[in-house]
């Protein structure tokens, strides 16, 4: 199937596109999915891909690929027994995708019927495709409180919709949803790929009902990644929660047995927030670098807090300029949002950068589709998202346009499922 | 406007492959389980990667590495039954053959340059224990379908005809209210046989083009032009059609249905036809009811859409004893889905006959319906291969 002299390979390698080239090498590209079904079940470590079973599910810790595409649905069926075989299929299809393989195996379908897989990522490399899916409150009961698949005594007591936040101009259209899927990888084409097949083989059981597009990670998961820019310029998320640093992820985003006696089907699970937030790019880029950095409380150049050092230096709250003033703003982002700040509280963030075109005035539909994971958003988002949108000084140049919160079950074993400890 | 393909990759009474073998819908992943023949067609040769397999549901991956188009063939112990086939493969290129064969002997041949009896060899088909619940009766079953159908499309075309007329004396008269309410009741016996209407490519757009659909210079007639004159826009500023005018758009409409309806008794249907027929009118669905742009003066879309699920559900109908035979799942599944769709569409009734007018539907209506044509159309996709395997 895969010919590694087709033209949809030759012209990325001519484009120089980068990807997973780097840690792969030409043969990854010119093996394709070839590669992927030969080194399949070997002991070789492949570095293009990352395993689809496991503890937890994979694209948490996972260090943050380039791409996202993040889709939200609403559950059509009205039975159980639907949801949980939609599950299954979206299991067996995002295992197969994840390592480099089309949809519904290799065997062709009947000339006279449509192909199982849409095509489109044939002759990629995996790019390093995770697909991490999630729960959201309405799936467990619906607007008037009524149980829908006899899940409701099993909702965790934080997965609600999210509180109203000061300046928050939600679009119905652009908020929440029965499920999500996060596909992240280092190659467009691949996250878009995983989307559309899941959507499709989603038909009949769940309709999309929103999903973004995102270039450019916004955050760092991985000590060996570089902090990224957010498009206000800036560095972001020099702070964030590593994945080389388990027993902070313990204790900041995995859930725990006990966390909720409720909800035991979440243990070894997360809390992922995901908020759709416009940037005003237009006023911010008339805004004086003094102004920006004052905003921010770190310098635009090295990510450095204004209290001095370099990106990783600890913020220094205390040191005042000869104004009297601290040199990080108390109204700063870098201050309203620092864990020593919030009361110690942690994120694991794992947003990226998006740009939708652009509006009718012709300003860039642009800014950052924040995605964290937490273990308990109560504690860890809620309290630190009310006072970033009332004492912000960034929130002038921000508007809160998409909501959601889901639950992220734990990780699926050989042979199961993705929630099947909620249906169990 | 488009066009249903006309795939003659079966034609009725000919070579169904009457004891093909339903098996089940796990189609993946059978590699390595003998069922995936690799196929060498060559201009002088014809090789196979095995001379047996077991009994199920067969692939067989013809490449033609020869200089000349070529055709792969698997017949029956007899040489002459068409068991399956795969045509009008180019140089270097390959197409995947499947079939479902119970245990027995076949004839594989190629046919580098189409013609002649072919490069033939044997080929083994042993016992492995999957049941085929094929039978004779298909056949029949078949016969059945492509006529029912044919019946069908000819009382469509019929009652077109004659509701056509009626509309029209109506319009040419200047009445317009009786008009505004034959208008979308006309139109559903020609959007119940959509795909058969637009395969001619000639009537087509003089009978059913949008303004949106014309070229610059191209003249404007059919339904849509007398559907502008009856619903004229309000904001922009509109030249009503002259009496001589209307005589001469009525005309041409009734002159052209009364020719659509002449070719349409000499038309016969195969299975394929119609599964692609009933995939089409989904697709009609989609496109340009669920989205309000078929209709954009009347808003009568919602009969235009009942009419097209209406010719659809026919089609289904007409093959389901095939299907139920073939693939039961789907069969299942497709009844249910139909019906899901036929319910919420009921919500929208007015009278007997009658649908609310689509600008009345809020966005988070159209999205449901929108959602219940998807279900649909997803399985429905795979009837044509399910009931020609």
């Amino acid at each position: 199937m895969t010919d590694p002299t087709s033209p949809a390979v030759s012209r990325r390698r001519l484009l120089g596109y980068a990807g997973a080239g780097a840690a792969v090498g030409a043969a990854g590209f010119a093996g394709g999915m070839g590669t992927a079904r030969a080194t399949d079940g070997t002991a070789a470590p492949a570095t293009d891909r990352y395993p689809f079973h496991g503890r937890h599910q994979a694209g948490i810790v996972t260090p943050a690929q380039d791409r996202l595409h993040f889709a939200a649905f609403d559950v059509t069926a009205t039975s159980r027994a639907e949801l949980v075989l939609l599950l299954r299929s979206w299991t067996a299809a995002a295992a197969a995708m994840t390592q480099g393989r089309p949809v519904g195996g290799d065997t062709p379908l009947p000339y006279d019927s449509p192909a199982a897989d849409t095509g489109e990522a044939s002759g990629l490399p995996p790019s390093r495709l995770t697909l991490t899916f999630g729960f959201g409150p309405s799936l467990f009961r619906d607007a008037d409180g009524k149980d829908r698949f006899g899940l409701a005594d099993r909702q965790p007591k934080a997965l609600r919709r999210l509180p109203h936040f000061p300046a928050d101009a939600l679009v119905e259209q652009r908020s929440d949803g029965d499920l999500c899927v996060q596909a992240c990888a280092d190659d467009p084409q691949v996250a878009v790929h995983a989307i559309r097949n899941l959507s499709r083989l989603a038909f009949g059981t769940a309709a999309l009902r929103w999903s973004q597009l995102g270039f450019g990670r916004t955050s760092s998961t991985s000590t060996s990644q570089a902090t990224p820019r957010n498009l206000f310029g800036f560095k972001d998320g020099t702070a964030n929660l590593k994945a080389e640093q388990p027993s902070a992820v313990d204790e900041h985003v995995w859930v725990a047995d006990g966390d909720d006696d409720g909800a035991g089907w979440l243990a070894g699970g997360a809390f992922l927030v995901a908020r759709r937030i416009n940037m005003h790019i237009e006023t911010w880029d008339r805004t004086s670098l003094r102004e920006q950095e004052t905003l921010v409380g770190r310098d635009r150049s090295e990510g450095a807090p204004l209290s001095g050092g370099t990106e990783f230096t600890k913020p220094d709250f205390t040191t005042r300029g000869n104004d009297g003033r601290p040199l990080i703003a108390m109204s700063s982002h870098v201050r309203l949002a620092h864990p020593s700040q919030n009361d110690g509280v942690r994120m694991l963030r794992r947003g990226y950068n998006f740009t939708d075109g652009n509006d009718d005035l012709g300003r860039l539909d642009a800014g950052l589709f924040f995605i964290a994971y937490v273990r308990d958003p109560d504690r860890q988002y809620v309290p630190m998202q009310n006072r970033l949108s009332r004492d912000d000084g960034l929130m002038e140049y921000l508007q809160h346009t998409g909501s959601a919160l889901f639950a992220v079950p734990p990780g699926v074993r050989r042979g199961g499922f993705v929630g099947e400890t909620l249906f169990a | 406007m488009k066009h249903p393909r006309l795939v003659a990759a079966l034609v009725a009474g000919v070579s169904l492959p009457a004891l093909a073998a339903c098996t089940d819908n796990s189609s993946s992943s059978d590699q390595g389980d003998g069922r995936t023949l690799n196929v060498t067609s060559s201009d002088d040769a014809c090789d196979l990667s095995a001379d047996s397999a077991p009994s199920g549901r067969l692939v067989f991956k013809v490449r033609n590495t020869g200089s000349k188009v070529t055709e792969f063939y698997l017949y029956a112990a007899d040489g002459k039954r068409i068991v399956g086939e795969a045509e009008n493969i180019g140089p270097g290129l390959s197409r995947s053959l499947v079939v479902s064969a119970p245990a027995g002997k076949y004839v594989p041949a190629c046919k580098p340059g189409m013609t002649g009896k072919g490069i033939r060899s044997t080929f083994t088909v042993t016992d492995s224990g999957k049941k085929s619940n094929a039978s004779a009766a298909v056949q029949q079953q078949v016969d059945d379908a492509t006529t029912q159908y044919h019946e069908y499309v000819e009382d469509q075309s019929e009652q077109l005809l004659d509701g056509t007329k009626r509309f029209v004396a109506a319009y040419r008269a200047g009445d317009d209210a009786k008009a505004r309410a034959l208008y979308p009741t006309a139109r559903v016996h020609w959007e119940r046989i959509e795909p058969v209407a637009e395969s001619f490519g000639d009537l087509d757009p003089k009978m059913d083009a949008r303004e949106a659909d014309l070229e610059a210079g191209q003249q404007w007639t059919g339904w849509h032009r007398l559907e502008k004159d009856l619903w004229p826009p309000r904001k922009a500023a509109y030249t009503p059609l002259t009496k001589a005018q209307r005589a001469t758009y009525a005309g041409r409409l009734l002159a052209d249905t009364e020719t659509l309806h002449g070719r349409i008794e000499k038309l016969t249907f195969t299975v394929d036809q119609i599964g692609n027929g009933a995939k089409s009118l989904l697709d009609e669905v989609a496109t340009g009811k669920v989205t309000g742009e078929e209709e954009v003066w009347s808003h009568t879309d919602l009969y235009d859409f009942q009419a097209n699920i209406d010719g659809a559900r026919v089609a289904f109908e007409g093959l389901r004893p095939v299907l139920a035979q073939k693939d039961p799942a789907l069969e299942r599944q497709l009844a249910q889905r139909f019906t899901a769709l036929e319910r919420m569409l009921d919500r929208y009734r007015v009278g007997s006959t009658g649908f609310v007018s689509y600008d009345k539907l809020s966005d988070t209506e159209v999205k449901a319906l929108s959602d219940a044509v998807n279900a649909l159309s997803e399985p429905l996709s795979h009837l044509t291969a399910a009931v020609t395997l």
